[in-house]
């Protein structure tokens, strides 16, 4: 490898990038916008949900009962009902996504240690029905009645997270994303498009090595990732107050594996694609089972088998696992090492694969 | 000049059914302009790009500049020089950026790239315009820098596939004078071309038909096999001429020019007379004139003579 001409092909990919000015707009406003939708308006961990209350029962301690579900936050009084089959009609009509109905013999029931009052819940959305089902553990939460403190024996300390803010999770695991979506692509398209407007056929020509020829096209990219990185970074703990419990240098470390793996991807989907559109059509193959299998949006231990194998070969999934752990529970790479050694597996495949498959040649 | 620069030996490419180039045996001397010349789709870039040692042959054996393609294209690559036939320079770099990535590339040092790129814009006028993107120069611009961009590391071999297909007459008439001022200087030159007049310029000749290579030699050989076979015919109807003309055994081909009928014969020694019989009296104003053959006329005999060839069952 000759430094001079891998630099010279990279000081000619930053002037040309330096004139794609739709290139560079998506390269700063993907992370901020992603941010901003992800932190701002996609919260999983839901407040004031429309709720009706019907209480049939009119006693000192169904109202207390009531009362200490309202307080809890997770719902909020949005309509009245006076039985429980207009609580059934307004939750079809989509007016609350909770009602709570109290039955008349609400004492007795609560003495017998039977259910004593009824949540119902639009199961149409999956993260409202996740919600109420917290409400359901609820304990009814009197004076006169150890017995229902004792029904909730069991109690959740959430660490790492104690006010269980979503950004918190959701910020470290967006790096990820971002980079996921836009180094593929780039990398991808980057390549191809030599090949569309006849360029190819004038490198090829000269006395370029193919991996002076890929690197040299690549590292730019690399830059572009790590500038993402910090992007992303500085809003995560500008505006959602996002925790770097771990060392700054590691999350840098595990972002360029990531960043790599992605960029050794896009080759060697660059390598097959024939054409721009192709390489973008290849790189939707790619991105979308990422987002969804990685543990980004579900957790990996929930997924069956099959999809727990496609995960492990998704870069993103151990890049998952490596940010949570070092920016939310301060882990160092060392502790992480088997993620880190499957990014770099992952890297030594896809490149050895790309650089086999590209030829200086047109057949 | 004993030395070859290109010796090629039954030079046959093949996409699947379709046979681009069909066992083309190619001799091409050193310090030479050597035209490749035939219509669109005779496989004139099918063979550039096997030379260049960008496309394997299916059969053949080239050697180029004493080295064995494709097995030693990488060896090769330094010492020859390629002008694709689309433009394939960067139009979003400037001229003096792509002429510099060019140079770097080939392995020029940091100081022979300035004062060689600034000699290169010198010479071919570029130097006001050096500032500016590739992509918004003119037809003539642009193949100006691509030749600039092409001999930038001196190559001793340069390869020009239909340089000269989106230019004006002007900026071609100026292209070939630095085309042979690089042959002056020892440069070898392969250039494609389907015009006529730039093929009279080179010194010698291949003519490529649908993959075959149909005749070759210096434009004088090739035409001076044709002397006495070509005639123009000035006539009242020159249409009615042709007619009579057309079907006539000795007669190969008749091609109308404006007003005149440009007559090629398929045996020499015809005299004016012959050919006012064979055009049929109908007309008495009629002048015959005996004219000496060119390229055109070549071209049209190889490939007549080798589409009988192939009609004939073997």
């Amino acid at each position: 490898m000759n430094f001079r001409r891998l630099w010279a092909i990279m000081l000619k990919e930053l002037r040309q990038l330096r004139r794609d000015r739709i290139t560079l707009a998506m390269i700063m406003g993907m992370p901020i916008m992603q941010l901003v939708l992800f932190g701002y308006a996609i919260n999983l961990n839901l407040r004031d949900l429309p709720a009706a209350v019907v209480d049939q029962a009119q006693t000192a301690g169904s109202r207390a009962a009531v009362q200490d579900l309202l307080a809890s936050g997770v719902i909020q009084v949005a309509a009245s009902a006076q039985s429980p089959q207009q609580l059934v009609d307004l939750l079809r009509e989509g007016r609350i996504s909770v009602g709570i109905a109290v039955p008349p013999d609400f004492e007795r029931r609560k003495l017998d240690g039977r259910e004593a009052i009824q949540v119902m819940v639009d199961g149409s959305d999956n993260v409202v029905q996740s919600a109420a089902a917290q409400l359901a553990q609820y304990p009814l939460n009197q004076p006169d009645n150890f017995h229902a403190r004792a029904q909730t024996p069991i109690s959740v300390v959430s660490f790492y997270n104690p006010e269980r803010r979503s950004p918190v999770n959701i910020v470290p695991g967006l790096i990820g994303v971002i980079l996921t979506m836009t180094m593929v692509l780039f990398t991808a398209v980057a390549i191809v498009r030599e090949t569309e407007r006849g360029n190819m056929e004038l490198l090829i020509t000269t006395p370029l090595s193919r991996t002076e020829l890929m690197v040299g096209k690549v590292l730019p990219y690399a830059a572009i990732g790590l500038v993402q990185t910090t992007v992303v970074l500085l809003l995560g703990v500008w505006l959602f107050r996002v925790p770097i419990r771990g060392s700054l240098w590691d999350v840098y470390l595990a972002s360029s594996l990531l960043i790599l793996a992605n960029l050794s991807l896009g080759l060697l989907i660059s390598t097959r694609a024939r054409s721009q559109f192709q390489a973008m059509q290849m790189t939707f193959f790619v991105f979308l089972p990422s987002i969804l299998l990685s543990g980004f949006m579900f957790p990996y231990a929930g997924m069956p088998e099959p999809a727990q194998w496609i995960s492990e070969a998704l870069p993103l999934t151990h890049f998952m696992r490596l940010i949570r752990g070092i920016m939310l529970r301060g882990a160092d790479l060392g502790d992480l090492w088997h993620d880190a050694l499957a990014l770099v597996a992952f890297i030594a495949i896809m490149l050895t694969l790309a650089i086999r498959l590209f030829h200086k040649r047109l057949d | 000049m004993t030395e070859l620069a290109i010796h090629v030996r039954g030079l046959t490419k093949r996409f699947g059914a379709l046979v681009a180039v069909n066992g083309v045996n190619l001799e091409v001397p050193r310090a030479c302009v050597y035209g490749f010349l035939g219509p669109n789709g005779s496989g004139k870039s099918t063979t550039i790009r096997m030379l260049c040692g960008l496309l394997t042959p299916s059969e053949g054996d080239i050697e180029v500049l004493g080295l064995r393609v494709p097995e030693q294209a990488e060896a090769l690559k330094r010492r020859i020089g390629y002008m694709t036939q689309k433009f394939s320079l960067f139009d979003d770099l400037s001229v003096r950026q792509n002429l510099e990535f060019l140079a770097t590339v080939q392995g020029l040092s940091r100081q022979d790239t300035r004062t060689r790129v600034d000699e290169l814009l010198k010479r071919y006028h570029l130097d006001d315009r050096q500032e500016q993107l590739a992509g918004t120069m003119s037809g003539g611009q642009k193949q100006r820098l691509a030749l600039a961009g092409a001999i930038v590391h001196k190559p001793e071999l340069l390869f020009l596939d239909e340089p000269t297909s989106a230019v004006d007459p002007e900026s071609r008439r100026d292209f070939w004078e630095k085309l042979f001022e690089l042959a002056d200087a020892g440069t070898t030159i392969l250039v494609s071309t389907h015009y006529m007049d730039e093929a009279e310029r080179c010194h010698r000749l291949a003519f490529l038909d649908s993959g075959n290579l149909v005749a070759d030699g210096t434009p004088k050989e090739l035409t001076d096999k044709l002397r006495g076979r070509t005639f123009v015919i000035r006539a009242q109807s020159p249409r009615q001429a042709k007619q009579a003309l057309d079907g006539h055994p000795d007669v190969l081909s008749v091609a109308q020019i404006g007003n005149e009928l440009r007559v090629l014969m398929r045996k020499d020694k015809v005299t004016v007379d012959d050919l006012r019989n064979a055009a049929g009296h109908a007309d008495d104003a009629m002048e015959i004139e005996s004219v000496s053959p060119n390229l055109e006329d070549v071209f049209v005999v190889a490939t007549r003579k080798h589409a009988q060839r192939e009609e004939q069952p073997a």
